[in-house]
């Protein structure tokens, strides 16, 4: 006999998971009990949403999903921000959640709250599972539906009798069988060809890449097609990586938040070749007048992203692994003219400017610069949200490794749990967290993580005592009326916290400083805390 | 513009408000949505009818798509298909007014479900539209309340909208 707790253990073994992030509680304990037996090995984080957010660093460092656990109640639904903040961003997640007894739902007993109707508008799918013997199918029906298509959380809800229920024997379905979930991966022969077409007629195009470039893991044959043919590449904020930033034909972020440059290139350009984004009003504020200049190539894994943002002239349903086999083959031996050829070349020189500085302050995007320089190839860079974030988008320069950032939902907190979840996948690689003072102190609970499993993350507080990028908003849209937008100049005391937790730790407030500590602590082993002194008054571009 | 959906669901727990979720949360209009189950107990249709432009109609196929427990949606073509609406509509009636009541029931084909001291119960099975037409006559006695199904329909022909 084996009980569904077990077989929901059982399940995950199948999977090949081999970390959770989690919280437990009364309704969950039975699945906690079970795990004692398993390798699976289990990280408590100091909140729920933490581990959402952990399981989607994780996700997206190692090309798994990521998986994360909390109680019924308040546990459930401390994790909402978490899982829409992996929805809006596409990442691959199981969330698994207690419940109360199946027998009491819908009578408010303690601990009950009703989380999938909660996360209905949040969740790829959702599981409330009613007997036990459902669990086998559920799991693997979840795994695969998080995983393939367009990735995102799915939500599996269990009724803690239903963890304790016995079956004779466990066996794990070998294949998801359902009827209404069958994500179109090859793209259709026709619009290749078509898109092929219009990619051989333009003398002016440009390749616009998103997160789904990465999530596809094809971000080398882009870069080939990108040599080959000539066609310079702008990235969203979610597809930054999908080039190295030194890159000759990587015209940076496009964008509200992004680079000139990028969008000086969207704006000239005569043919738009977007590949796994879905183009928010964040990265193409007016729409419909890109569209009326120019024609549009619209790759996507999911079809409802085509024509919903932007209007298309040649749209593509499908995986870019698979696009990506196809489409170079279709376009042959076009390059573009030399003339696209030499004003990209010319934009390239404009991309990295000098910013400005201020006295007695770190320059944040001269010292993101920097500290990118220093890092190993393939170091992760996680960014929080805020003025940190866009510093982190425009001054990074990667080259093999990631940029981990909630470019969808903007949730801040994400950085430090999701650094987490990044080392466990890859405990080899260099972790470096860049967040804002306000942005820390949503996410610093996870400090007890970061001591208790004695990992090495590095983490550079950008502090300049605002929200700052509330604050530039007020500045420029509220005629400097500042309302809520202050932080405290005297608490915390940032170095006093990382040493209650253990953690070394400096101060700077010149750039030659930060530099001389960040180029100490990527020596070490351990994890650091770098606390910037930055100016207020630093724009965010 | 009106577009009529036929949307082939799972029957499963929850359906209907995954569905009804996502026209209230994309802004979709909704004009009526019916459900019941198929000649396979394991799946349900719907018919809705909802309202919107070309725009609309491509985002609500789209999305109804996405959920996981749909498994077929058609925006049905203008003219290639059938559609019926039930309505009970009672309406104020004295013995003296019956016969004429009863004279335009005839002439409309609908039938009378009910007659009671001072009410009489008319049911109708058309289209909406027909239905809207037999409203408008009946108004005059004095409706007091109208009961739909919301539509449903079918394709003319041998068509059919299967898993
Ligand atoms: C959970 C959450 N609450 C509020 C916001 C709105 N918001 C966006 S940026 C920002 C300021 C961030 O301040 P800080 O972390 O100090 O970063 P800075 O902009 O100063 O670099 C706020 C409040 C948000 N994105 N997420």
């Amino acid at each position: 006999m084996i009980n569904g707790a077990e077989i929901m253990v059982k399940c995950l073994e199948n999977e090949g998971v081999s970390v959770i992030f989690g919280y437990p509680g009364a309704a969950i304990c039975p699945f906690y009990d079970a795990l004692l037996d398993s390798d699976i090995r289990h990280v408590l984080v100091r909140q729920e949403q933490n581990a959402v957010h952990a399981a989607s660093g994780y996700a997206r460092s190692i090309g798994k999903p990521g998986v994360c656990v909390a109680t019924s109640g308040p546990g459930a639904t401390n994790m909402i921000t978490g899982i829409a903040t992996a929805y809006t961003d596409s990442i691959p997640i199981i969330a698994i959640t207690g419940q109360v007894r199946s027998d009491l739902l819908g009578r408010d007993v303690f601990q009950e709250a009703d989380i999938t109707g909660a996360c209905e508008p949040f969740v790829k799918h959702s599981y409330l599972v009613k007997d036990t013997a459902d669990l086998p199918r559920v799991f693997k029906e979840a795994f695969h539906i998080a995983t393939t298509g367009r990735p995102g959380p799915v939500l599996i809800d269990v009724p803690i009798d239903i963890q304790q229920n016995k079956l004779e024997e466990f066996v794990y379905p070998e294949k998801a069988n359902i009827p209404g979930y069958k994500p179109n991966v090859k793209g259709h022969a026709v619009q290749i060809k078509r898109a092929a077409q219009l990619i051989r007629e333009s003398s002016r195009p440009i390749i616009v890449a998103g997160g789904g470039v990465l999530t596809s893991g094809v971000k080398l044959k882009l870069v080939d097609f990108a040599v080959t043919t000539g066609i310079p590449v702008v990235s969203t904020m979610m597809g930054i990586g999908v080039m190295p930033s030194e890159h000759r034909l990587y015209l940076g972020m496009l964008g509200s938040h992004g680079k000139g440059v990028a969008n000086r290139a969207i704006h000239e350009s005569d043919l738009l070749i977007v590949c796994g984004a879905r183009l928010g009003d964040r990265a193409v504020a007016a729409p419909d007048q890109v569209s009326e200049r120019s024609k549009i190539i619209h790759i996507d894994i999911d079809p409802a992203e085509i024509g919903k943002n932007i209007k298309t002239t040649v749209p593509i349903v499908g995986d870019m692994r698979d696009i990506m086999e196809r489409l170079p083959k279709e376009v042959g031996d076009y390059h573009v003219p030399k003339m696209w050829d030499e004003t990209v070349e010319r934009w390239k020189t404009e991309l990295f400017k000098i910013p400005q500085t201020f006295e007695g302050y770190v320059e944040p995007r001269g010292f993101v610069a920097a500290l990118s320089k220093m890092l190993p190839s393939k170091a992760i860079l996680v960014a929080d949200v805020g003025q940190n974030q866009i510093w982190c988008a425009n001054n990074f320069r990667i080259k093999e490794g990631r940029f981990l950032t909630t470019g969808g939902m903007g949730t801040m907190g994400y950085s430090i749990p999701a650094a987490i979840g990044a080392k466990f996948a890859r405990p080899t690689r260099e972790v470096v967290v860049v967040c804002g003072d306000g942005s820390f102190q949503m996410g610093m609970n996870e400090l007890g993580t970061i001591a208790q499993n004695h990992m090495n993350i590095k983490i550079v507080i950008m502090r300049n005592v605002r929200l700052g990028m509330v604050r530039e908003l007020q500045k420029n849209l509220y005629k400097g009326r500042y309302s809520a937008t202050m932080l405290d100049d005297e608490a915390p005391d940032f170095q006093k916290i990382a040493e209650a937790y253990h953690i070394p730790s400096a101060f700077a407030s010149t750039n030659e400083e930060a530099e001389k500590i960040a180029a100490e602590m990527l020596k070490s082993d351990s994890s650091f805390m770098l606390v910037c002194n930055v100016s207020p008054d630093t724009p965010s571009i | 513009m009106k577009h009529t959906l036929t949307v082939l669901v799972e029957n499963q727990a929850g359906v209907l408000s995954k569905i009804s979720g996502l026209f209230s949360r994309r802004g979709f209009n909704i004009d009526s949505l019916a459900v019941g189950v198929t000649n396979d107990p394991k799946l349900s249709r719907m018919t809705i009818v909802a309202d919107g432009d070309d725009y609309v109609l491509e985002q609500l196929e789209k999305q109804l798509n996405k959920l996981i427990p749909v498994i077929k949606v058609k925006a049905f073509e203008e003219g290639n298909y059938i559609s019926r609406e039930l309505a009970l509509i009672k309406v104020n009636c004295t013995t003296q007014k019956r016969p004429e009541l009863m004279k335009l029931a005839e002439m409309m084909s609908a039938k009378v479900a009910d007659v009671g001291q001072s009410t009489v119960t008319i049911e109708f099975c058309d289209t909406a539209e027909k239905g809207e037409v037999l409203i408008n006559l009946l108004k005059p006695y004095g409706i007091r309340e109208i009961v739909k199904t919301g539509t449903i329909a079918i394709e003319k022909g041998a068509a059919s909208v299967t898993s």
